[in-house]
């Protein structure tokens, strides 16, 4: 039983699930409740882009690209053409994945750096396209959204929002742990060591990379849906570079490979900018050089490297060599 | 040939050159390392607000200018060593975020040390636009043209005459087999930056006196540098110089011609579409793996 | 009736011709060697014989198939396994995850079972562990079973990679320089092992230096040389040809300087031949 509630899977979901649940008594006005909602949009879309930059060695610097479609996706369906709030979310996802099916093809056959910056490329132009064609998307300074309403039961409100944004993180948690630990997932870990020594034992690599590009372009669309509806407008600068930085910043502080290192990063960096605005003028600088910091000293990211020197210091034996790599 | 055409044309050889230049900063960062300084754009941005405070604070244009790039060089130096080589052998990724993290920080650091406005910096003979065929040139183009033109040409006999070039250009193509002959790579490295920050400045203080200055004009410059340094062929100077050049034409001409909400798109769109069909660009070596 | 079969097969890189006009037949059920100086396109053929590199001409036809260019991948569903010369190991993975990778093809689940987790995927993944477990027992490395891969000495990583491809359930089974790097006793284990792979009904292609295994355990050998086929036959016949001697004993100096793996070779071949 014990051993059970170890694995991530059982045991840090569980945890994960306690956290949400006893959070809220901690979150003394709206203002925290608001800054924990953003904290688990970003992980929604940070576990899923993990999935890509950790697990499948992929990397993405457009993926705000998608968290904006999916906002004036939802945006657009719901408020200027009256559709049901879930509907517009449904087709947006389906037709999100269905762009990213289409460009992943391509954009996956480069690597390392030309990825980077296809992906980054990809993004911007969207960024552009939702700045630019005003008549459908009020262009920078965006439109405003309906709130999200299922058969006349509008959500509205930050402690609402905050569980429905709560329980969705245990669901994409759940489903990222359960990919990973499928053949699917172990084929994924195989093609980021070796590409040619998966595709060997009948790994399909690009459909593989594609299927996870997908779906992590899914979970930032249906992310971005959701916070469309919760904030009540979207802007351009969701799908903005910046924001692309942010979240890959995130998945990497957080720990690359380790979806609870996502949702540890996305925290971190969500509510730091909010700790900074005291320091306003300084606030890049500080963003900057934390991202710098890092890289440079864990690499691995905050969650693997903590694991590591617990793995360590509870494996400690005279004469015991630790691999470090 | 219309005079709208030779104006585009001016135009975009003009915006081209800056390009080129940013877009060889890249290459050569590239070449000695296989980075991609996603900071690049910053040092275009230090050059020319750099200029402008120091002109501000009294000093003559002409030190002024050359301070500045000092200035940028040492930032880039500064990076290389702080940021770029305590993570030496780290994965691609990592080293995007590190640069990009740089790129931040110099940005928010530009906007502390001067502000958040727009700064113009006096031209460098003048500001009365010359005729030629029917369109008008700024002075100050003809500047971009000619000092870009110049720098070309040095770097060309830097890089293939002098022995400190020669040995930049060797550990590029074999990093490995450079330090077997001798040669310090990391001091290659380091002086690579120094040489692309300084680049980047120069390319920063000629278009500042055209398009005004600010503390972010890094991010667009970069990234459309960078897509030139693509289009050319990551690795080759040549490359940098025509795909500079392209994108400049490209750009206003698709600019003037066809619609000019997208301009600014062009450049992303020559990203995708060269990655997709030929990723190593137009003069870049096609590379092989070895199993 | 042929395993494997191919015909007037050519690789040029630029202006090399890595491989050229190479024509030949594998028998199943036979061990077959592919030898030659370093640079006669070894390695370039396995490659080809497995999807890696595309061929600029010819056909290879595998088990009444036409495989000619296609994908890595469908080589591997064909029933193409092999190892490699620079061991392409799931480093982040351990030993045993290393081997379950391999037996991806037999376990592919959908999608949607995938992220959902069913407790058909649950029993699934035990068996696939314990069939990994025992393929690492065949091959001799039951005391790796719950090692790390990167902390497995090199003799018992290329063993590894053999039981990974195992796990694919191959018919033809290419091992690119198995030999190289292990001392005289693991060589030893590695003739038997290969010993116990056709006995399972797997045909074996060998691309090997080590003049001894290569004539203890073939019976049909190819010599390569600048990407040609210089000679073919059962092994008796092939190390007394006079045009393979040469090309081991002759300008081998002057060649690419793999000088002292040739001079071993002949020795090698020389003491065989003296038998």
């Amino acid at each position: 039983m014990l051993a059970r509630l170890a694995s991530p899977r059982t045991g840090g979901l569980l945890a994960l699930a306690i956290l949400i649940a006893l959070l809220p008594l901690a979150l003394p006005n709206r203002y925290f409740y608001d800054v924990a909602i953003l904290v688990g949009l970003n992980a929604i879309v940070c576990v899923g882009l993990n999935l890509l930059i950790g697990y499948a060695g992929q990397i993405s610097l457009g993926h705000a690209g998608f968290f904006g479609l999916g906002a004036y996706g939802s945006a657009i369906l719901a408020t200027r053409y009256g559709w049901p709030p879930l509907a517009a979310l449904l087709a947006t996802t389906l037709a999100v994945a269905l762009l990213a099916y289409i460009v992943g093809r391509p954009i996956l056959r480069l690597k390392g750096h030309y990825l980077a910056m296809a992906t980054l490329g990809l993004g911007i132009i969207i960024f552009m396209v939702l700045t630019t064609e005003d008549k459908f998307t009020g262009g920078p300074d965006g439109i405003s959204v309906v709130p999200f309403s299922i058969g006349g039961f509008a959500l509205q409100g930050e402690r609402i929002w905050y569980w429905v944004v709560g329980a969705l993180l245990l669901v994409a948690v759940w489903l990222a742990l359960n990919l990973i630990e499928s053949p699917a997932g172990r084929a994924l870990r195989a093609l980021h060591s070796s590409e040619v020594g998966a595709e060997v034992v009948g790994i399909n690599a690009a459909e593989h990379k594609l299927m996870v590009f997908v779906i992590s372009a899914v979970f930032a669309s249906v992310a971005g849906s959701l916070g469309a509806h919760y904030s009540g407008f979207v802007t351009p600068a969701k799908a903005a570079f910046l924001h692309s930085i942010e979240l890959v910043t995130m998945v990497v502080f957080g720990g690359l490979a380790s979806t609870y290192g996502a949702v540890v990063g996305a925290a971190v960096l969500t509510t730091l900018p909010q700790l900074l605005t005291s320091f306003e003028d300084y606030e890049m600088m500080v963003f900057g050089a934390l991202m710098i910091g890092t890289m440079v000293f864990l690499p691995r990211g905050v969650v693997p490297s903590i694991a590591r020197l617990l793995a360590s210091r509870r494996n400690a034996v005279p004469g015991d060599k630790e691999n470090s790599a | 040939m219309s005079a709208q055409f030779m104006q585009y044309l001016l135009t975009g050889l003009t915006v081209g050159a800056i390009y080129a230049l940013v877009a060889l900063g890249f290459s050569i960062i590239f070449n000695a390392s296989h980075v991609i300084n996603f900071a690049q754009g910053e040092f275009v941005m230090i050059g020319g607000m750099a200029t402008v405070s120091l002109v501000a604070a009294g000093l003559p244009y002409f030190f002024a200018v050359l301070l500045a790039i000092a200035a940028a060089a040492l930032v880039g130096l500064a990076l290389e060593k702080f940021a770029i080589e305590p993570a030496r052998d780290a994965s691609v990724v990592t080293l995007i975020i590190i640069t990009i993290g740089a790129s931040i920080f110099l940005r928010g650091l530009a906007m502390v040390v001067w502000d958040k406005g727009f700064h113009a910096l006096r031209p460098f003979t003048g500001d009365t636009p010359i005729a030629i065929g029917g369109a008008t040139i700024l002075p100050q183009s003809l500047w971009v043209l000619g000092v870009t033109l110049v720098i070309v040409l040095v770097l060309s006999w830097f890089f293939g005459r002098t022995l400190l070039g020669k040995a930049m250009l060797a550990t590029s193509h074999n990093r490995l087999a450079a330090q077997l002959v001798g040669i310090n790579v990391r001091m290659v490295l380091f002086l690579s930056f120094g040489l692309s920050a300084a680049l980047g400045a120069i390319a920063g203080i000629l278009i500042a006196p055209i398009t005004a200055t600010s503390y972010d004009i890094g991010i667009m410059l970069g990234l459309k540098g960078f897509a030139a340094a693509i289009l050319g062929g990551l690795g080759s100077g040549i490359g940098a110089v025509v795909g500079g050049l392209v994108l400049g034409i490209a750009e206003t001409m698709s600019a003037g011609y066809l619609s000019s909400a997208y301009k600014d798109a062009i450049a992303f769109v020559i990203i995708l579409v060269v990655l997709f069909f030929m990723p190593s660009g137009l003069f870049g070596s096609r590379g092989g793996e070895r199993v | 009736m042929s395993l494997l079969r191919v015909d007037g097969l050519e690789k040029k890189f630029g202006g090399v011709n890595a491989v050229e006009e190479l024509s030949f037949a594998i028998r199943p059920g036979a061990v077959f060697s592919i030898i030659g100086p370093n640079g006669a396109g070894k390695t370039t053929l396995l490659n080809l014989l497995t999807g890696v590199y595309k061929p600029s001409a010819g056909r290879i036809e595998f088990d009444g198939h036409d495989l000619t260019g296609r994908a890595p991948h469908e080589y591997a569903r064909h029933g193409i396994a092999r190892t490699f010369q620079n061991l392409q190991m799931f480093f982040n993975m351990s030993a045993l995850e290393n081997v379950m990778v391999g037996r991806y093809m037999q376990e592919r689940c959908g999608l949607l079972a995938a992220l959902l987790h069913s407790p058909r995927l649950a029993r699934a993944e035990r068996a696939c562990r314990e069939e990994a477990a025992e393929l690492m027992r065949y091959v001799g490395l039951q005391n790796y079973l719950s090692a790390a891969s990167d902390a497995m000495p090199y003799g018992a990583l290329k063993r590894l990679e053999i039981a990974r491809a195992l796990a694919t359930m191959p018919k033809l089974m290419l091992l690119d320089e198995p030999a190289a790097g292990l001392n005289p006793t693991e060589v030893l284990e590695l003739d038997e092992l290969i010993g116990k792979l056709t006995g399972r009904g797997v045909t074996v292609v060998l691309v090997e230096h080590n003049m001894r295994l290569v004539m203890g355990v073939s019976e049909h050998i190819l010599v390569l040389d600048y990407g040609r086929k210089l000679a073919e036959g059962p092994a008796l016949a092939v190390r007394n040809d006079p045009k393979v001697i040469e090309a081991y004993l002759g300008s081998a100096t002057t060649r690419d300087g793999s000088f002292g793996n040739e001079v071993s070779n002949a020795v090698a071949v020389g003491v065989e031949m003296h038998r």
